[in-house]
């Protein structure tokens, strides 16, 4: 993500954290203000926009019938795509997934798995025959910093927005029937980003903290305040104390906003 | 392959393959084990086999990614279609694209970076077996090989992964504990620094079971370190030794 910040504004970010503050009047470990709208787009099954600061992410879901995994034969499966479109940034460009976006979908994907929050097993329609697919793409619309939770956040959000149509099975051939239902979610994890910035930790970076930052930590937590996926990312390092910090940091933010979402 | 087992750990305590939950699989490390690489190492942990190779620094290619101020690292992590129980197919997965930038980030820190503007620093790691375990048993060995190409480093970087399997935080988790098992955190390290540059976990723990499981897999990280300096001061000893046999002569 190649955007350029010059060294004195890096300083500038930098020096001003190390005395607790930040360049956009937030304190150390407070979130950008976050506006969840959806069912925005009436063609997916499921929808949401999250607006993270200026960060926006707009997920939409569909749901196909289709093969299970071998190894789960009677459970649905959840695919999760990301795509950086060029609009977003003068960073992104056009063309096949590169790291970054394959890094987020798994990051997104790897919090909604490993929480449970889909309960895939409803989603079975034969076993080792035939279930359901979810498919949860990420569009990241534009890029602020972040991307990581508010992608997350959009993903749960479009998740919950999910309508599946009724249907009867018979024969290996799925009907659809009038009138809708919810998709089964069980959990609802929220993912929380820490950067390091010389040695504080820094929740919820904007784009030219992202850019000065040493490294990131994102952690996904459940309702019950367990850790379910974890990612560090960054050419930098942490100290064994500042993980056990950001798992601290994650879990009281998680809770604040769970708490303000109703979740 | 549906088998799953009932239990992951016995009535006496162990484990599938009658380790303590606290011990490591054995781990064998060799460096410089190819002629044309700059620097190699080769790793044998548990059943996971893996080589790797480190050419540069190099020119870059293609040339528009150098860096005017350091170098440029590349990582591919890539696993053989034969290394696992069914076939993989060569193209890269979305799996191997992330784990080939996690790896090359924990390998970052402790290069001097800034000593080598306009290059490139090829890392490539090659998965022959697997089973468990593979990304930090590729940190491992690809340490070695960057320290035997003689790259400037700030220290080795170590990994090794606990997790939880039948309620017990356990270190170094195999194949079947990894994908049956509650939770797998792998963690890198830089022991003199006390520098954590990987870390991720899948599954569910709580606070105190991740503090837990953390503190484990530094303890396993640390027991893998000496190893590594180990197979460090082997070739160079065997290469001093050489040269007096020849000086002999």
């Amino acid at each position: 993500m190649a955007t350029v910040i010059t060294r004195v504004k890096q300083k500038q970010i930098t020096q001003l954290i190390d005395k607790g503050k930040r360049l956009d009047g937030r304190g150390l470990t407070d979130y950008r203000e976050i506006k969840i709208e959806q069912g925005i787009i009436e063609k997916a099954e499921g929808s949401a926009k999250v607006l993270l600061g200026k960060t926006e992410v707009v997920v939409g879901v569909k749901i196909e019938a289709g093969e299970p995994f071998s190894d789960t034969p009677n459970e649905g499966v959840l695919t999760v795509n990301a795509e950086l479109v060029p609009l977003a940034s003068p960073g992104f460009e056009p063309g096949p997934p590169d790291e970054n976006s394959i890094e987020l979908a798994r990051i997104v994907d790897r919090g909604i798995r490993e929480s449970k929050a889909l309960d895939t097993e409803k989603l079975c329609l034969e076993p080792g025959k035939k279930v359901f697919v979810v498919f949860v793409d990420v569009y990241v619309l534009n890029h602020d910093g972040n991307l990581i939770d508010a992608s997350a956040l959009a993903a749960m959000a479009a998740l919950l927005n999910t309508k599946m149509g009724k249907y009867e099975y018979k024969d290996g051939e799925v009907k659809m029937k009038p009138g809708y239902e919810p998709l089964p979610i069980k959990k609802h994890p929220i993912t929380v980003t820490c950067v390091k910035i010389g040695d504080k930790l820094v929740v919820d970076p904007w784009l030219e903290e992202e850019q000065v930052m040493d490294a990131r930590i994102s952690m996904a937590i459940d309702d019950d305040d367990n850790i379910c996926a974890i990612q560090k990312g960054g050419s930098g390092y942490f100290e064994p104390k500042q993980v056990f910090e950001a798992a601290k940091l994650a879990k009281e933010k998680s809770r604040e906003m769970r708490k303000k979402l109703n979740w | 392959m549906n088998d799953k087992p009932e239990k992951l750990i016995d009535k006496k305590g162990l484990r599938l393959d009658g380790r303590k939950p606290d011990e490591l699989r054995p781990v064998k490390l060799q460096v410089g084990v190819l002629s044309n690489a700059d620097g190699s190492a080769y790793i044998e942990h548990g059943k996971n086999k893996i080589l790797a190779g480190v050419y540069g620094p190099r020119e870059v290619h293609p040339k528009h990614l150098a860096l005017p101020d350091r170098t440029v690292v590349k990582c591919r992590y890539h696993m053989a279609p034969f290394s696992v129980q069914e076939r993989k197919s060569p193209a890269p997965s979305r799996r191997e694209i992330e784990l080939s930038k996690v790896i090359r980030e924990s390998l970052e820190p402790a290069i001097f970076m800034e000593y080598y503007p306009r290059t490139m620093i090829d890392i490539f790691v090659e998965v022959l077996q697997a089973d468990g375990g593979t990304r930090c048993a590729a940190i491992t060995a690809a340490a070695l090989a960057l320290a035997d190409s003689g790259i400037p480093m700030r220290d080795l970087v170590v990994a090794c992964a606990a997790g939880k399997v039948d309620d017990t935080i356990v270190l170094d988790l195999m194949d079947t504990e990894d994908k049956v098992g509650s939770a797998d955190v792998p963690v890198a390290l830089m022991p003199n620094l006390n520098a954590v540059t990987l870390l991720q976990m899948d599954g569910t723990l709580s606070t105190d079971e991740f503090e837990s499981a953390v503190n484990l897999a530094l303890e396993g990280c640390k027991q893998i370190y000496a190893l590594q300096k180990e197979a460090l001061r082997t070739k160079y000893v065997s290469i001093k030794e050489e040269n007096k046999e020849e000086a002999e002569e």
